[in-house]
């Protein structure tokens, strides 16, 4: 049986999954996306650092019209982990204000999403209430 | 040698809605003769043209325009930069009249956009039959839904509600009561695509597209098109003296992109980029805050309004919800904002926008708005943003004596 794979590859999994992140070794700045180079200072050397899998609600909304597939209501996201805001689906809650605060706790978690028809399970991340 | 004022000598929107007869070049030349005749001017007096349309795709619309209603063989610029678009195609016009290339120019934006749903960034149409990493996040499948939204209503409710975060007071009640206001607006605007009356009931019990946003805090697609020419100082003197009343000055023209911040690649920062042109405009203008008789802003969504009252340094940094509860932006306050019914009832025909938004305050400058006219304007300010990101701002200034 295939190994389970990220949904996108700034998703590691294991036994302790967690996102990483290009962080530029000049000044800082961090990316989940495949880098050229940096947006904040232009230089060209990254190193992979791992992101705190618990943070805050920065943001969210409730979105009840979206893409054939995709569920609705879900919830959108933007969590700051420790200094760094990552865009994610709050997951694991009712998707009503009711439920969802600005400034609640989080922590990630990954889930399936579905196979290929080769039989690889594809595993995306989200982030659910923290206990 | 102190490089030309630019005035603004004929301008022109068509009527924003569902325009099912007319097609893209249809709608940019109504608005593009009416703006020529406006300004008592022809084709043949044009030294530019700038011109923008996103849902034509690759379609040159500056050259289509020019084929529809007159071919001079002039340089021709096609400009697309989101919802700054039309902004851009001015701000073109202008720089080449401001670099004494042009003494005049023509700048139109036009849309056909009714009926086209919600619109979003960069989903993927589809999944494949077997995993396949593709795009940036090298994703399996598309992140639209599955990591956050790409949907404009979503991005922008979370640009609404991280100022709520921020600075607190906004929640669903205050947005809804922004959208109640350009609603209430849009009923004096005759080319406003919607310009019904709604109430706080009616805007919070429709439909929810992405909390807080209801379907009327979104901006209506729609159709439509607006075209300005423009004109410089020295050349504005040998025209009429009807001509020369009637022009407005653009006191500020200003372009920004989004600067590097954290965060702002994960959700677009509409601040940081509004904040900068708004700061260039005033001092290039030389006219703060305080100056302004009217404000047309990016009201794409009602929870963007909020954020650019801060933005625009209409009040306060962080006191945008006691600005708005203090019934500033009414029409009857002391800043209206979006007296044209902004974008949730005018409409939002991406590419002509940021000309019509300038259509308005001129219309005002020049003392021609009929019933909605705000007495006296003199000075005015309009800002588009589009993502991801451009903002344009044009501080414009009546010529009457």
């Amino acid at each position: 049986m295939s190994e389970p794979i990220p949904f996108v590859n700034y998703l590691v999994l294991g036994d302790d999954p967690h996102l990483v992140a290009n962080e530029c070794t000049n000044c800082s700045a961090r990316f989940f996306d495949r880098r050229n180079a940096c947006a904040a200072c232009s230089a060209t050397d990254f190193q992979s650092v791992d992101i705190p899998t618990q943070g805050v609600v920065r943001t969210f909304t409730i979105v009840s019209f979206a893409a054939p597939g995709i569920e609705v209501p879900f919830v959108s996201a933007i969590v700051d982990c420790g200094g760094t805001s990552v865009r994610t689906n709050i997951v694991n809650i009712e998707a009503s204000a009711d439920h969802v605060k600005l400034g609640m706790p989080v922590k990630l978690t990954t889930f399936p999403i579905g196979k290929d028809e080769e039989g690889v399970e594809a595993i995306n991340f989200g982030f659910e209430p923290a206990a | 040698m102190a490089s030309e004022d630019v005035f603004i000598l004929g301008i022109r929107m068509t009527k924003f809605g569902k325009h099912k007869e007319l097609d893209t070049a249809d709608l940019a030349v109504e608005a593009t003769l009416a703006a020529l005749a406006d300004g008592g001017v022809t084709m043949k007096d044009m030294n530019i043209i700038a011109a923008g349309n996103l849902m034509g795709g690759a379609m040159p619309i500056a050259q289509v325009i020019q084929k529809a209603c007159g071919q001079t063989g002039i340089p021709a610029y096609n400009v697309s930069n989101a919802c700054a678009t039309g902004a851009t195609a001015l701000r073109v016009v202008g720089m080449s009249i401001k670099a004494g290339e042009s003494d005049m120019g023509l700048a139109v934006g036009v849309e056909k956009l009714a009926g086209a749903g919600l619109l979003a960034g960069g989903a993927r149409k589809s999944d494949g039959k077997s995993w396949t990493r593709s795009g940036r996040y090298g994703a399996v499948a598309g992140v639209d839904g599955r990591i956050g939204t790409d949907i404009m209503p979503g991005v922008f409710a979370q640009i609404g509600m991280e100022y709520g975060h921020k600075y607190g007071g906004a929640n669903f009640e205050l947005f809804a009561e922004i959208s109640r206001k350009n609603h209430s607006h849009s009923t004096l605007n005759p080319l406003a695509a919607y310009s019904k009356e709604m109430t706080l009931e009616e805007i919070m019990g429709d439909i929810m597209i992405a909390y807080p946003n209801t379907r009327p805090m979104c901006s209506a697609n729609c159709d439509g098109a607006a075209a300005a020419v423009l004109v410089s100082g020295s050349k504005l003197k040998t025209l009429s003296l009807e001509q020369q009343r009637r022009a407005v000055k653009v006191s500020a023209s200003i372009l920004t992109s989004d600067p590097y911040e954290e965060a702002c690649q994960v959700l677009p920062n509409v601040n940081t980029l509004t904040r900068a042109a708004a700061k260039q405009a005033y001092e290039q203008a030389g006219v703060g805050p305080e100056d302004l008789d009217l404000v047309e802003l990016h009201d794409c969504f009602a929870t963007a309004e909020l954020v650019h009252y801060d933005n625009l340094m209409l009040c306060e940094e962080g006191n945008a919800v006691d600005f708005f509860k203090s019934g500033a932006t009414w029409r009857t306050g002391s800043m209206p904002v979006n007296v044209s019914g902004g974008l949730q009832s005018k409409g939002h025909p991406i590419a002509a926008t940021g000309i019509a938004n300038v259509w308005e305050v001129c219309h005002h400058l020049r003392g021609e708005a009929g019933p909605r006219q705000i007495e006296g304007a003199k000075v005015g300010l309009a800002h588009v943003i589009g993502l991801a990101s451009a903002c344009g701002i044009h501080v414009l200034e009546s010529n009457r004596a």
